[in-house]
C-alpha cells in the first residue's frame, strides 16, 4: 500500500436525480483527492450533495458520469456484490441516527459486520468486545439500544464502524442528533479514531465546531466543489 | 448464530401481529389436517379393501337379491377358492342414533376371507355353533358396554320384526384402517326368521364375496362370474372389492370436492395472512435493511433472514396446529362414529400439513424479500434522514 499517493482520487464526478422528467442536477465536474489518514469535513448547505458526495465515495451510489478510485480501485465499475463485498472490508459508516438494530444488545450490533468475516464466534466476540473498550461502552455491551443514551448509541455504531478495521470511516452527520456534551464526546472518539487508528475519516456536518475537529474542510455550494481550507486542528 | 437470533428477534417484533399470525396458522393447520382426514375416513372401506376379494351383485342394482342356488355355481368357477354371501340387516338397536353396520353373513367363510378381522379361537367356535350368535367390533363393545353374552335385540327396518342375538365375540382389526364398529351373525337365522315372516325375501342373498386363487385374475373370474349367470333371472355384477367400495364413494363425490375446494381455500387465505404479516413487517425495516446492506450483507444474507422469519412463524403454527390436530380429531370422531367409524389422523396428512406450511413460509416471504434486495440503500437513508 502506497500512503504517498491519495486513498481517494475523484475525477470528473457528475451525479444528477430525477424528479419525474426532469434531471436536477446534484454534482457537477468533482475533482479532488483525499490523503491517506485525512481527516475532512464536507460543509455546506441543505441540497448541495454533500451527502451525495458521500454515498458515491462509500460506494452506496453510483455516478452518472466520473471516477472513484479507492487505493487504485475504480469503485464505479463495481457490480452491487463487489461492491458490498468492497464496503464490507474497506468502509465504516456512522449515519446520524445511529440505526442499531433495536432487538440486538450493543455486543451483537457491533458484532454484526464481523459475520461476513472468517472469524470464530469466540474472535468475533472479542474484536466486539475490544471495540466497545474503545469507546468507553464495555459496561454497556449487553445494553441494547433502548437502554442506552443517544451519545452511546453514536458510540456504539462508531465500534460498529471501526470493528472490521476499515482503511476509511464515513460519517454522515454524526452529531447532528446529539446533545452539546454527546456531541463533543463522539467527536474526540473519531480525532482518537484518526489520529490513534490513523483511519481515513471523511464526515458531512452542517455544524461549524464538529467541522473544526476535521484537518481539512470542504465546501460544496449548489454541486460545486470549493477549494480546501485546513483547520487548525 | 447471530443471524439466527436476529430471525427470531425479527419474527417477534411486532408480538401481538405474529401472535395472531401464528393463531391463524394454528386455526387452518387444524382446519386443513381435520378436513383431509375426512376425505381419509371416506376413502377408509377402499384401503381396507383387498386385491383378492370380488363382490358378486345383482346386476339391475344392489337393493335387488341374488338366489342362493348361485353359490354353488360360483364355487365351480376355475379361479374361485372361496365364496361367502351375505345382506345389509340395516337393524336399529334402541334408537336410529345409535346406528351401525350390521350384516347378516355366512359365519365361517366370511371369517377365512375377511382375516383382517381378529377372533379368538375360542369365541369363534361359539360363534359358529350358536345361530343366533353374533360378533361385534371392539368399538360397538366399548359405545354399548356390551358384554360376551349379552342379548342384543335389533329392530329390524329392512326385514320387519324385532331380532334377538347373543354376543358370542369381539373382533379387532388387524389394521388400523380396519372398521371395529360392525355387527355380524349368522344368514341362516335370518333365513331361517324370513321364512317365517316374509317368505318372498327367503333363501336369496344380497352379495356374494368371492376369494380369488391369485389377485392378477381378478378381472377373468369376475368376466367368468358374469358369464355364468348372464341372461338369467337375476345376472350379476362381480367387481374388485376396491371398486365396489369407490362405487359408494362416487354416489358422494361432489361433498369430497367441496371438502376439497375447502381445503385449497383455507391455505390461500393463510397464504395472504402471512403473506401480508410478512410485507408489513419488512416494510417497516426496510432502512435496516439499507443499513445491512450498507455495511456489507449481500442479498443472501437477506434472503435467509426474510426467508428465515416467514418459515420460523409457518413452523410455530404449524407445530401448534399438529399438536391440536389429534384431540381435534379424537373429539370429533368420538362424536361422529357412527358415520365415520375410521378417523384417524395419519403420517401423509401431517407429512402434507409440514409441506403447506413450509410452502406458504416460501411463498409468503418471496416478494418482501425482492423488495428488501432491491431498496435503494442511497434512498432508503436519504428516508431515515
Amino acid at each position: 500500500m502506497d500512503r504517498t499517493k491519495p486513498i481517494i482520487e475523484i475525477r470528473g464526478l457528475h451525479k444528477s436525480y430525477r424528479r419525474g422528467d426532469i434531471f436536477i442536477p446534484v454534482l457537477e465536474n468533482i475533482n479532488f483527492d483525499i490523503a491517506y489518514g485525512e481527516f475532512l469535513a464536507l460543509m455546506g448547505p441543505s441540497g448541495s450533495g454533500k451527502s451525495t458526495l458521500l454515498n458515491l465515495i462509500a460506494g452506496i451510489d453510483k455516478p452518472d458520469k466520473g471516477t472513484i478510485l479507492v487505493e487504485g480501485i475504480d469503485i464505479t465499475k463495481l457490480s452491487e456484490s463487489e461492491l458490498a463485498h468492497w464496503r464490507a472490508s474497506n468502509v465504516g459508516f456512522i449515519f446520524q441516527f445511529y440505526n442499531l438494530i433495536p432487538v440486538l444488545t450493543a455486543l451483537e450490533n457491533v458484532e454484526l459486520p464481523l459475520l461476513l468475516t472468517n472469524l470464530t464466534k469466540k474472535e468475533r466476540r472479542e474484536h466486539a468486545a475490544y471495540a466497545l473498550r474503545i469507546v468507553n461502552l464495555d459496561d454497556r455491551m449487553h445494553h441494547y439500544p433502548s437502554q442506552l443514551s443517544g451519545g452511546q448509541q453514536q458510540r456504539v455504531a462508531i465500534a460498529r464502524a471501526f470493528v472490521t478495521d476499515p482503511t476509511i470511516l464515513v460519517a454522515d452527520e454524526p452529531t447532528g442528533d446529539l446533545d452539546r456534551v454527546s456531541a463533543e464526546e463522539v467527536l474526540e472518539l473519531m480525532c482518537r479514531l484518526n489520529q490513534e487508528l490513523r483511519k481515513t475519516i471523511i464526515m458531512v456536518t452542517h455544524d461549524p465546531r464538529a467541522a473544526k475537529k476535521a484537518r481539512i474542510i470542504r465546501h460544496l455550494e449548489k454541486g460545486v466543489m470549493n477549494a480546501a481550507v485546513q483547520t487548525n486542528y | 448464530m447471530l443471524l439466527f437470533k436476529l430471525i427470531i428477534k425479527n419474527a417477534f417484533r411486532s408480538k401481538l401481529r405474529t401472535i395472531l399470525t401464528i393463531l391463524g396458522l394454528v386455526i387452518a393447520v387444524v382446519a386443513f389436517g381435520f378436513l383431509r382426514t375426512v376425505v381419509e375416513a371416506w376413502y377408509s372401506g377402499v384401503e381396507a379393501s383387498s386385491a383378492s376379494r370380488l363382490i358378486t351383485r345383482n346386476a339391475i342394482s344392489l337393493v335387488f337379491r341374488l338366489p342362493i342356488s348361485y353359490k354353488e355355481k360360483i364355487k365351480q368357477i376355475e379361479g374361485v377358492q372361496i365364496v361367502s354371501y351375505g345382506n345389509w340387516f340395516g337393524g336399529v338397536y334402541i334408537d336410529p342414533k345409535n346406528f351401525f353396520a350390521n350384516f347378516a353373513v355366512e359365519p365361517k367363510s366370511y371369517l377365512d376371507l375377511y382375516p383382517e378381522y381378529i377372533v379368538s379361537e375360542e369365541e369363534k367356535i361359539a360363534f359358529f355353533r350358536d345361530k343366533r350368535g353374533a360378533i361385534a367390533g371392539k368399538k360397538l363393545i366399548d359405545k354399548f358396554g356390551w358384554k360376551i353374552g349379552d342379548t342384543i335385540t335389533l329392530k329390524g327396518t329392512i326385514y320387519p320384526g324385532e331380532w334377538e342375538f347373543v354376543l358370542k365375540g369381539i373382533y379387532k382389526g388387524r389394521d388400523r384402517n380396519i372398521d371395529e364398529s360392525q355387527f355380524f351373525f349368522h344368514w341362516d337365522y335370518l333365513n331361517e326368521g324370513l321364512k317365517k315372516k316374509a317368505p318372498a325375501f327367503a333363501d336369496q342373498t344380497g352379495f356374494y364375496i368371492v376369494g380369488v386363487t391369485d389377485p392378477r385374475l381378478a378381472a377373468i373370474v369376475s368376466e367368468r362370474i358374469d358369464g355364468t349367470f348372464k341372461n338369467s333371472l337375476a345376472e350379476t355384477v362381480t367387481e374388485t372389492e376396491k371398486a365396489f367400495q369407490l362405487s359408494f364413494i362416487y354416489m358422494t363425490e361432489a361433498i369430497l370436492i367441496v371438502i376439497q375446494a375447502v381445503s385449497l381455500i383455507v391455505i390461500i387465505i393463510i397464504l395472504a395472512v402471512v403473506a401480508n404479516t410478512m410485507a408489513m413487517s419488512v416494510r417497516e425495516r426496510l432502512a435496516e435493511f439499507a443499513v445491512l446492506k450498507t455495511i456489507g450483507f449481500g442479498k443472501w444474507n437477506i434472503i435467509l433472514l426474510i426467508f428465515g422469519e416467514s418459515i420460523l412463524i409457518t413452523t410455530i403454527g404449524c407445530f401448534f396446529g399438529i399438536i391440536l390436530t389429534f384431540p381435534a380429531a379424537k373429539a370429533f370422531a368420538d362424536e361422529m362414529s357412527n358415520y365415520f367409524p375410521i378417523f384417524n389422523v395419519t403420517r401423509e396428512t401431517i407429512c402434507l400439513d409440514i409441506a403447506v406450511s413450509f410452502l406458504i413460509g416460501i411463498l409468503a416471504a418471496i416478494i418482501p424479500t425482492l423488495r428488501a434486495i432491491n431498496v435503494n440503500i442511497a434512498e432508503s437513508l436519504t428516508r431515515i434522514r
